[in-house]
């Protein structure tokens, strides 16, 4: 037998006072077995030891809400006797060591977790952050997560209906990639992990077990150094073929009443769904591991229960009912297997071949769960921009620049590569503000739809992490709202450089509460979510990039307004008010190489009333297009309308008052600035429009009318929507042309 | 029109179609699992759009296999008319029902967009309803959509009405640009020697309702059941 010295526990990622805990849990020196459960169970990417303090202060209830943070994923009421099931899940690390690998098998976990609850998964999002367009692993690396992404999702039918990709240079070492499922499932026929009853079946179902990705959990829970490369035999292989099958396969048997409990196996594979299933049942597990369905020979019960092998699910079965399930799981062609039973114990016990191979305590394991209250600092406040000192551009050529650039031109050469319409639901595609699907099998004459969006402004995370998160919250939120969509709930994915650095701990703490300020303020509890730490290379972090996703209920699908402009003489309305921050800006980070000034900041009152004004107008049938202003500022959504809907407009940008020409405010502050809650509208009748916006107390002006071919700016000139779309869809498929002719 | 569509592991375009088929003929269609000896009396037999056996070995290869093959070539031997989409295209051609094969796409990235159609051929049972020349706009989603055949076959292919569909541009024309996936001749469908047997790859199931963002799909439909009823 190991010894296990120093070195090993080391290895296995645990601090020399954790080690101390195990021997105090166990009461003896664990074996390598026992050690390596102790490793995955207390990693921290399966216990948020550093986050679970700050976690716990966000607002997680509501009245629309089923099932909060602690199962595989958040549930959601949306009448009708449906509910929404669904999560956001970092793949961050494998990505970046193998990204096509990497990106798919982040699509295949999340899938996982939202139907092991019973949800058939009905749309897929991704927020996607790669380095800087320059650094030579970039192309690398967006081809093979795209295709990977692609690959997995396209083939289990699920649509890919929206996402956002940024690219900044302190992504260059660690990229980001988070996915995003969304489910539908009968109200009443939710699926939970607590394990239930002495004596029940534990069954196995799936793909065999292999020995990949043994010790994936711990390696995402390490910062990266020189080595990094090496890590590759850990990165798990997808089959999304036989997701597919156990897609169809679980639903089936979930249409009867054999199942007690469902778990995915995730990170850390057959230890954390059999560990969670017993702690959460308050019973004991007996597993005999000689039973699992192996793919390779000689492989050891350390192996087994560390693989994260993909697409394999552990049950609970009501007794007798194992020939039934067995039935349906070889009808799909998956492996089937009865590997233990539930006992009263309390304990985990593993067997191989009728010898005990380990045997732990589960509630002492899982209660003493470290628990840090690391250090942090707050970051502090930056210097205001002064924007009157910029030097004065042509708007219009800023505008082609800024449509053209990493962070803006068109994503169309990533989204052509997912099934965006497979399911025949889709009704906005992306590229939208956010992905809107019918709600399929309502009830004759409901036209109900869902509405998800994936979004967050890192830059502005750095900045000024506690705006950045509110801000995250906020854009999210509009987002829905611009496509009618009354939001419903959120998942957090908490991507962060080491919490051990009171700087970066101070950025979490930061993010957290400005996104539980705006979640209360808008009505939106985070109801699941996942945390990625450690995202360093050789000591520098990513920027802070706690991504949220978001989902809204749609009323009647079709007065979902586009963003394009769908004919001429249609008045533009700008609503929200606009102060002109240019500070964090991409139009300042684009033009004028600078990456500074405070955020803009988010007044969430102001937000509210903004997001309901324009849902009560969509309502209404008042909208024919509409656009959350962001990135870019209004001269950039105005150019994105006019570009979807290849047709021209003429703005004219709201007079100054007194105030705001006392402070000489450039015009580009006007055009660029990214002030919060502020929409773009067209509509037939702007007069019902702005006596709305007074009647609800926010800012509303009329600023110009959609017509011809070519964007005028009054006073600046006129670019044609034709060369706007060359700059702003010819960037990327030029970007990536480049790969091959490098090759 | 009474129709069976076959379900293979892997399929993931059956319900849009069923939802089509329905909508155009009034019937809800039977759906066939590939384990299947026997299909139902039907009019029509559909292979849907997916990744049949997550398209291993090569897409269609291993479904063209599957028992309920075999009942399906019995029936279109007999002259039951059979429509492949996409994956059912692909599993048509390995099955040599329909002459050719569908390669990677010449990108070797998926596709999703939409496609514009152009009418080869319209005097068949599938195409009847439709004008020689008519276009119509639908999506395509495929890896593996780049119809190759041999310089004899596609002089035959032309020379006996075997060519369905072209990808065209905007102005009705064959160009590189409106080619998704490098198929020769710019070839998007063809039909068998008696026009019994159409396999396409672009989805026209996934544009027959307003809320699809176009219903160009639903004529093809509403032609085929009309000559099938």
């Amino acid at each position: 037998m190991t010894e296990i010295t120093p070195e090993i526990v080391a290895e296995h990622g645990l601090k020399p006072e954790e080690y101390d805990k195990v021997l105090e849990i166990m009461g003896r020196e664990p074996n390598l077995v026992e050690l390596g459960i102790f490793s995955v169970m207390w990693s921290e990417h399966c216990s948020y030891k550093s986050s679970k303090v700050w976690l716990k202060k966000l607002p997680t209830t509501g009245p629309q809400v089923i099932c909060g943070p602690g199962e595989n994923a958040g549930v959601v009421d949306l009448g009708d006797g449906l509910a929404a099931i669904f999560k956001i899940e970092s793949h961050n690390h494998p990505s970046f060591i193998e990204p096509y690998q990497g990106a798919a098998t982040g699509v295949g976990g999340i899938l996982r977790d939202v139907f092991t609850m019973g949800a058939r998964p009905i749309m897929n999002l991704n927020a996607l952050r790669f380095g800087s367009p320059e650094h030579p692993k970039t192309r690398h690396l967006l081809s093979g997560v795209v295709a990977g992404i692609g690959g997995y999702g396209n083939c289990v039918g699920i649509p890919t209906v929206a996402g956002e990709v940024n690219f900044h240079p302190a992504y260059d070492g660690n990229i980001l990639v988070n996915a995003m499922t969304v489910g539908l499932a009968p109200a009443d026929r939710i699926f939970y992990s607590a394990a239930a009853g002495a004596g029940n079946p534990v069954v196995y179902v799936g793909s065999k077990t292999g020995r990949d990705g043994i010790h994936g959990a711990t390696m995402a829970s390490a910062e990266f150094g020189e080595d990094s490369e090496e890590k590759r035999p850990t990165v798990q292989v997808g089959d999304p073929f036989t997701e597919k099958l156990l897609i169809e396969a679980c639903l089936e048997l979930m249409a009867t009443d054999a199942i007690v409990a469902i778990q995915d196996m995730g990170a850390a594979g057959l230890t954390s769904s059999s560990f969670e299933m017993a702690s959460k049942g308050g019973v004991g597990v007996e597993l005999e591991l000689d039973r699992v369905p192996l793919r390779e020979e000689g492989m050891t019960p350390y192996e087994i229960m560390l693989s994260e092998s993909q697409e394999r699910m552990l049950m609970v079965l009501k007794p007798g009912r194992e020939e039934l399930a067995r039935g349906i799981f070889e009808k799909w062609d998956l492996d089937f297997a009865v590997i233990g039973r539930l006992t009263e114990t309390g304990k985990m016990v593993l067997k191989w071949h009728g010898e005990v191979a380990g045997e732990l305590p589960i509630d002492p394991l899982a209660l003493a769960s470290p628990e840090y209250e690391r250090p942090w600092t707050a970051s502090e406040p930056p210097a205001p921009l002064d924007a009157a000192a910029l030097p004065e551009r042509d708007p219009l050529e800023a505008l082609e620049r800024l449509v053209g650039s990493p962070d803006l031109a068109s994503r169309r050469w990533i989204w052509e590569q997912y099934d965006h319409l497979v399911m025949g639901n889709t009704v906005l595609r992306p590229g939208a503000d956010a992905g809107v699907v019918r709600l399929p099998d309502l009830p004759e004459g409901s036209r109900k739809g869902l509405a998800a969006t994936v979004d967050c402004t890192p830059r502005y995370c750095l900045a000024d992490p506690v705006q950045g998160g509110r801000q995250a919250i906020a854009e999210a939120c509009r987002n829905l709202y611009a496509v009618g969509a009354r939001p419903l709930a959120v998942t957090n994915n908490l991507n962060f450089g080491n919490p051990e650095k009171p700087a970066i701990m101070g950025q979490l703490v930061g993010c957290l509460q400005g996104m539980g300020e705006a979640c209360r303020a808008l009505d939106a509890p985070v109801v699941s979510g996942n945390v990625s730490l450690y995202n360093e290379t050789e000591g520098r972090a990513i920027l802070p990039t706690p991504t949220i996703g978001a989902i809204g209920l749609v009323e009647d699908v079709a007065r979902v307004p586009g963003a394009a402009f769908p004919e001429a003489g249609l008045s533009l309305v700008l609503i929200g008010e606009t102060r002109g921050a240019l500070g964090q800006s991409l139009y300042l980070r684009e033009l004028e190489s600078r990456e500074e000034g405070a955020p803009p900041p988010v007044d969430l009152e102001a937000e509210r009333l903004a997001g309901e004004l324009v849902l009560a107008l969509i309502g209404e049938g008042r909208v024919a297009a509409c656009h959350d202003l962001s990135d870019g500022g209004l001269l950039v959504a105005a150019a994105e309308m006019a570009m979807a809907g290849n047709l021209g407009c003429s703005l004219e940008p709201p007079a100054q008052d007194a105030d705001q020409a006392a402070a000489k405010t450039p015009l580009a502050a006007w055009l660029f600035g990214e002030d919060q809650g502020r929409y773009l509208l067209a509509t037939a009748d702007a007069e019902a429009v702005l006596a709305a916006a007074r009647g609800a107390g926010v800012p509303a002006a009329r600023i110009g009318e959609t017509g011809g071919d070519a964007l005028t700016l009054a006073g600046a000139g006129t670019i044609s929507v034709a060369r706007l779309r060359r700059a702003h869809e010819g960037w990327m498929p030029a970007y990536m042309a480049a790969e091959l002719a490098a090759d | 029109m009474r129709s069976a569509v076959i379900v293979f592991p892997g399929s993931n375009r059956e319900m849009d179609m069923v939802a089509a088929l329905e909508q155009a003929s009034g019937r809800k269609p039977a759906l066939v699992w590939h384990k299947d000896s026997e299909l139902p009396e039907v009019d029509l037999i559909v292979l849907p759009g997916g990744f049949s056996h997550g398209d291993y070995l090569r897409a269609g290869a291993m479904a063209a296999n599957s028992p309920v093959m075999n009942e399906v070539r019995r029936r279109a031997e007999k002259g039951v008319p059979v429509l492949g989409v996409c994956n059912g295209f692909q599993i048509l051609t390995e099955a040599r029902l329909l002459p050719g094969a569908l390669m990677r796409n010449a990108s070797l990235r998926f596709v999703c967009r939409n496609v514009t159609l152009r009418v080869e051929n319209a005097q068949t049972l599938f195409t009847g309803a439709l004008e020689a020349g008519q276009r119509m706009t639908v999506p395509c989603a495929h890896m593996d959509g780049n119809y190759f055949a041999d310089d004899d076959t596609l002089k035959r292919l032309e020379d006996t009405g075997g060519v369905a569909f072209r990808y065209v541009d905007a102005a009705g024309e064959t160009t590189d640009e409106a080619n998704p996936n490098g198929s020769r001749d710019s070839i998007a469908g063809v039909f068998n020697e008696t026009k019994t047997v159409l396999g396409l790859m672009p989805h026209p199931e996934d544009a027959v309702d307003p809320l699809h963002g176009g219903t160009e799909g639903r004529a093809l439909f509403a032609g085929i059941v009309k000559a099938l009823s």
